[in-house]
């Protein structure tokens, strides 16, 4: 059983009103801007679940666009995400999708694109007490939750791959808490995700990308 | 220095002779890693942001975001001031203060998740109040905020402060079981005095639902955040009179856990019974249609 601390009880310090629906949502949000370079363009948000349901009464849409931006859970510029959005130039709409059911409750897909046109898509799952975690990315199914150091290659299904991100990471001195692999299907789009204890050092996405079959790299700190 | 469950805490505090918040304290320094002035500094942050969100509505009400709530708390001071209270001092102030906290949680203000965000009102209402009457310092309450996150713990380790898995008596129960023991702490209570209060808590507030109003923190959640902090000041002067239940708390945390399970998916969190499912309440929402 994974550690709970005093400040799981009391916290997060939180913009109300709903662990799950408000501060997970920024969440979820915060951990996909990670994942695009900036400056974000445009955000589409589809809502599933309770989320399709509540999200105006629980402040949903305003927690996931200021976490899009960058807002930690409390931040209390979460309140005027709307009208930053705009100033910022960022477009953005909520679409409630009530007829496909079978996804966790609080479920929300997170389309995103910036400035320089590349678009990413990020399926994010909100679980209680502002917990969550990533269960998507492009419609590949991945799971991490950003509280720890995590890596994220993009990479082609190809050998030798993760003989390079675990030669790189040890090079390094980084320890691995945990890695898995996901991949669209055999020879295709396949993303490496590494959760470590500590941060990773400095500069270590050059190393990282410095092999033909990696396509990008994105590290996400808690 | 870990415990799993309630009779090891004690078990903790008996051999090493110190109180339970300071148990949790050095638990937290160390299985945390983190020292001891870094811990303490993040408490005393958490307790700056509930001082804020028990005070500000009695000024400045909010209205809520589903528009459910707002006022409240400002009606209750407004009434004291008149000397119309029939609560007493410490009973109406932790009102008071536990509703101004989900007022400004409902209107999408800073708040400290107390377990949850649905009863965050519940400790900062009883410390506060507390403080007023016993001018207890914040360095005791930052105490009293470890010992009821040693509360809290046993509840999210052994059984649950979801409202969707145990409904009501899971969020605002454990929160005011939480308060309750910080209370007895605060006032002088040995740790089994402690336990025993939050024992009491869990009892006289078993079976309670979680049946929010359109789905939303608000109605009737603030209500119960006052009902809460008042079940907490019970079970508080109780243990503190040296009345002792023979039902341990890890055992009222089993039955709690229990029933939380076996109360039907319509009363916890899902907005389809219950109070939210009255007619009233079905006028105001408009979730359905």
């Amino acid at each position: 059983m994974s550690f709970i601390s005093v400040f799981d009880v009391l916290g997060p310090n939180m913009i109300g009103p709903s662990s799950s629906h408000t501060a997970g949502a920024a969440v979820i949000a915060y951990l996909a801007h990670k994942m695009i370079a900036p400056p974000l363009k445009k955000v589409d948000f589809t809502l599933y679940g309770s989320f399709a349901k509540t999200y105006h009464g629980h402040g949903t849409d305003r927690a996931l666009l200021g976490g899009i931006m960058g807002f930690s859970t409390d931040d209390t510029r979460i309140r005027n995400s709307f009208s930053i959005a705009t100033e910022r130039g960022l477009s953005y709409s909520f679409t409630p999708c009530e007829t496909e059911t079978d996804v966790h409750p609080n479920t929300v897909d997170i389309h995103m694109e910036n400035a320089a046109g590349q678009v990413m898509t990020i399926r994010g799952e909100s679980l209680g007490g502002g917990k969550c975690r990533i269960a998507r990315i492009n419609g590949v199914e991945v799971d991490f939750t950003g509280e720890y150091s995590t890596v994220i290659v993009v990479q082609q299904d190809k050998p030798g791959v993760v003989a390079h991100i675990t030669k790189v990471l040890s090079d390094k001195g980084v320890n691995i808490a945990f890695m898995r692999l996901f991949r669209e299907s055999k020879g295709n789009t396949a993303y490496t995700i590494v959760e470590s204890d500590g941060h990773f050092p400095e500069g270590i996405e050059e190393p990282l990308k410095n092999n033909p079959n990696v396509h990008d790299v994105m590290i996400i700190e808690p | 220095m870990d415990f799993k469950n309630a009779s090891e805490l004690l078990a903790l505090c008996t051999q090493q002779q110190l109180p339970i918040s300071e148990i949790m304290r050095r638990r937290e320094c160390q299985l945390g890693e983190t020292a001891r002035d870094e811990v303490t500094h993040r408490m005393k942050k958490a307790l700056e942001i509930m001082r804020s969100s028990a005070l500000t509505p009695l000024k400045t009400p909010v209205k809520s975001m589903g528009g459910l709530i707002g006022g409240e708390a400002k009606k209750l001071a407004q009434h004291a001031a008149k000397g119309h209270s029939i609560c007493g001092d410490v009973l109406h102030k932790a009102a008071q203060y536990a509703m101004a906290v989900l007022e400004v949680n409902a209107s999408m203000g800073l708040i400290v998740a107390a377990p949850t965000a649905g009863s965050a009102g519940v400790l900062p209402g009883m410390l506060f109040a507390l403080q007023d009457r016993y001018n207890i310092s914040d360095e005791r309450l930052i105490d009293a905020l470890f010992n009821a996150g040693a509360i809290g713990y046993l509840a999210m380790r052994n059984a649950t402060v979801a409202g969707a898995v145990g409904g009501c008596q899971a969020e605002v129960g454990i929160a005011s079981a939480m308060a309750a023991s910080a209370a007895v702490e605060l006032m002088g209570g040995k740790p089994e005095q402690c336990l025993d209060a939050a024992s009491t808590v869990l009892m006289n507030m078993l079976g309670l639902v979680c049946d929010p109003v359109g789905g939303l923190v608000e109605y009737p959640c603030q209500n119960r955040n006052a009902a809460g902090v008042a079940n907490a000041l019970v079970a508080a002067e109780l243990s503190l009179a040296g009345i002792h239940q023979f039902i341990p708390f890890d055992e009222m945390l089993d039955t709690m856990y229990a029933v939380g399970r076996r109360i039907p998916i319509e009363l916890r969190e899902t907005a389809l019974g219950g109070c939210a499912a009255t007619p009233s309440a079905c006028a105001k929402c408009g979730l359905c249609s």
